[in-house]
């Protein structure tokens, strides 16, 4: 059995190497059964809507309803596949997409051969071999994808932290003491730098008394490496205390 | 690791932006690769943004800016490097007329152990049936070729259509269209099933194929030895002469995906075999199904009727130029003037 990574890596010909998370199955199985549950949905609306016509269109009406089963069931995946890059609405609930392995394009025939194979991926019931074999994928890839060359990964809304808003436009008391500053930039660690100012950034995903707790640590850590006069740093808070560390110390190194 | 991050991210900024609405035109088809110019400009902009995840790999204490970056780049990859994938649009008529014949033809080995097998079980269910074995249900999916005798059938069939015929109504009136649908829904399922168990290594391909050998010789012997090979001709012929060979394309795709999977003769990977075959055996499926609905329509229209309401000649007539027509598109259709098949993209 290879080994089982969480992410797909894919090496790229400018050398950077990126990675993509690969989705469980767990949510894999919720998107086929939300799937499957708007199949029946779709299907239920379709024929109310087809059932004023039957009694006109008879045999013809009925042989279309047949046709119109079997193509919704077979082809409503492969067509939200086709149309919104790799995902259904299933997917997208669930934050999936199928993507090639290579992290290139999905292709048409790779989406039209990882929905064919389902016809055995669900053998013997329950998609239990295709389950299996992802279970053994290093790349949690059934039968389909493994033919297809494609893997479903979770898709992740990411944004660039917002360094600037943190640093810019407050006042800092520490400027009234740059010899103390000079100093402060002396001790600082870049790594103690960067979790200054990662605390200062996450500041909003944190709880309140984390956040205290947080920022009391820290600024007791910083207190301890230089002292400033007592009427610069009077009355400032713990989190006051680390923006003043954080901007002296990146201003310094500009 | 970068010093000042603040810097960084404020000088980088207006870049990893720009690139991201720049990807987002692109797939809203907003704008095209295909200007040089701008593809540059965006390539640009995709290899600075490359170099500044670069420049954080390795460190672990800007997990946000690298999650951001790198799915940045992994877009910009997918969009840059896959530009030419997408540059023909889908055209149906190209695709049926020259697609689908030449990736027939590129995997004709496929077609040939199909169409072999499906020969060798025909044989055995002719003398399987020849020799009276028992157990026919096991062999004739149908009853009513189990409890009647080829004769008794064809005599059947003409008395009602005959009566039909004189009283002037159509007894398949209202059910044609139900029919033809079924049998087109249960002939592409079974087609798909015939490719989707090529990844048994070949294994559930070839006893699909088999076994519809064995049914189609046993009840061809059938009719044969009652004297009614004008019936079997007229009434298999029309369907018959597209259905089989739709079934065949779909034995040929899942034993060209087995193939795949094992791997003979080639020393490429696994992911690379697959990766070659997959755009044939989903164009090969393609065709398969279209002509399965072809078949359906004229199972359900054209197969059902016998003498008196069609002569047999008709029908047998039909279904031999349909034969001769379908595999001059299979062998034919789409070649170059010098007569070569393009290589597979």
């Amino acid at each position: 059995m290879s080994s089982r990574s969480a992410t797909l890596n894919i090496s790229t010909p400018e050398g950077v190497t990126f990675s993509l998370p690969l989705a469980g199955p767990v949510t894999r199985s919720l998107a086929y059964f939300i799937d499957l549950a708007l199949f029946f949905a779709l299907w239920n609306v379709t024929a109310l809507l087809l059932s004023p016509f039957m009694f006109f269109l008879q045999g013809l009406g009925a042989g279309m309803a047949i046709m119109l089963q079997f193509a919704y069931l077979e082809g409503m995946r492969m067509v939200m596949e086709l149309l919104w890059r790799g995902q259904t609405v299933g997917k997208k609930l669930m934050g999936l997409r199928v993507v090639d392995e290579q992290g290139l394009k999905l292709r048409p025939s790779q989406v039209v051969i990882r929905n064919l194979l389902r016809f055995v991926d669900v053998l013997p019931a329950f998609y239990a071999l295709g389950g299996m074999v992802s279970l053994f994928s290093a790349r949690a890839q059934r039968l389909g994808d493994l033919a297809a060359g494609t893997v479903v990964v979770r898709t992740v809304k990411t944004q660039p932290p917002d360094v600037a808003s943190v640093l810019a436009g407050k006042f800092n008391s520490f400027r009234e003491c740059p010899h103390i500053e000079a100093r402060l930039r002396q001790k600082v660690t870049p790594e103690e730098a960067q979790l200054a100012l990662h605390a200062l950034v996450r500041r909003d995903d944190l709880n309140e008394e984390s956040r205290h707790k947080l920022y009391e640590q820290l600024a007791a850590h910083f207190r301890e490496k230089v002292k400033f006069p007592e009427d610069v740093v009077f009355g400032l808070s713990d989190e006051q205390y680390i923006r003043n560390v954080v901007e002296t110390v990146f201003r310094g190194r500009k | 690791m970068i010093a000042d991050l603040k810097t960084f991210i404020e000088r980088e900024r207006p870049h990893w932006k720009e690139l991201e609405r720049e990807l987002d035109r692109i797939r809203e088809r907003l704008a095209d690769l295909s200007d040089l110019k701008y593809a540059r400009h965006v390539l640009a902009l995709f290899q600075r943004t490359s170099s500044d995840l670069a420049r954080l790999q390795g460190s672990s204490a800007e997990p946000e800016l690298k999650a951001y970056l790198e799915n940045l780049v992994g877009s910009g990859y997918s969009e840059i490097h896959s530009a030419t994938r997408d540059r023909r649009n889908f055209r149906p008529w190209r695709w049926l007329v020259r697609t689908f014949p030449q990736a027939f033809r590129r995997q004709i080995w496929g077609f040939w152990i199909s169409l072999a097998l499906t020969i060798v079980g025909a044989l055995l269910g002719a003398i399987l049936i020849s020799k009276g074995v028992e157990g026919r249900e096991a062999i004739y999916p149908f009853p009513h070729l189990v409890n009647q005798t080829p004769s008794e059938r064809v005599a059947r069939e003409e008395r009602q259509q005959s009566r039909a015929h004189s009283e002037n109504r159509d007894d398949m009136e209202g059910s044609k269209t139900v029919f033809s649908a079924s049998l087109m829904r249960n002939n592409i399922s079974v087609t798909f099933r015939a490719m989707a168990l090529g990844m048994t290594w070949g294994i559930g391909t070839l006893i699909i194929l088999f076994y519809n050998g064995v049914i189609l010789g046993a009840v061809a012997f059938d009719y044969i030895a009652d004297g009614q090979t004008v019936f079997l001709l007229g009434w298999l012929l029309p369907h018959g002469s597209v259905e089989i060979p739709a079934i065949l394309l779909g034995g040929q795709a899942g034993l060209v995906l087995g193939r795949a999977l094992i791997g003979w003769g080639t020393p490429d990977s696994l992911r690379t075999r697959f990766r070659k075959v997959t755009p044939d055996l989903a164009t090969i499926a393609g065709g398969a199904a279209l002509i399965l609905v072809w078949a359906g329509i004229i199972e359900a229209f054209f197969s059902q009727y016998h003498e008196p309401i069609l002569p047999y000649w008709v029908k047998i007539l039909f279904g031999s130029a349909q034969l001769v027509a379908l595999a001059w598109f299979l062998f034919f259709s789409g070649k170059s003037k010098d007569g070569k098949d393009e290589s597979a993209s």
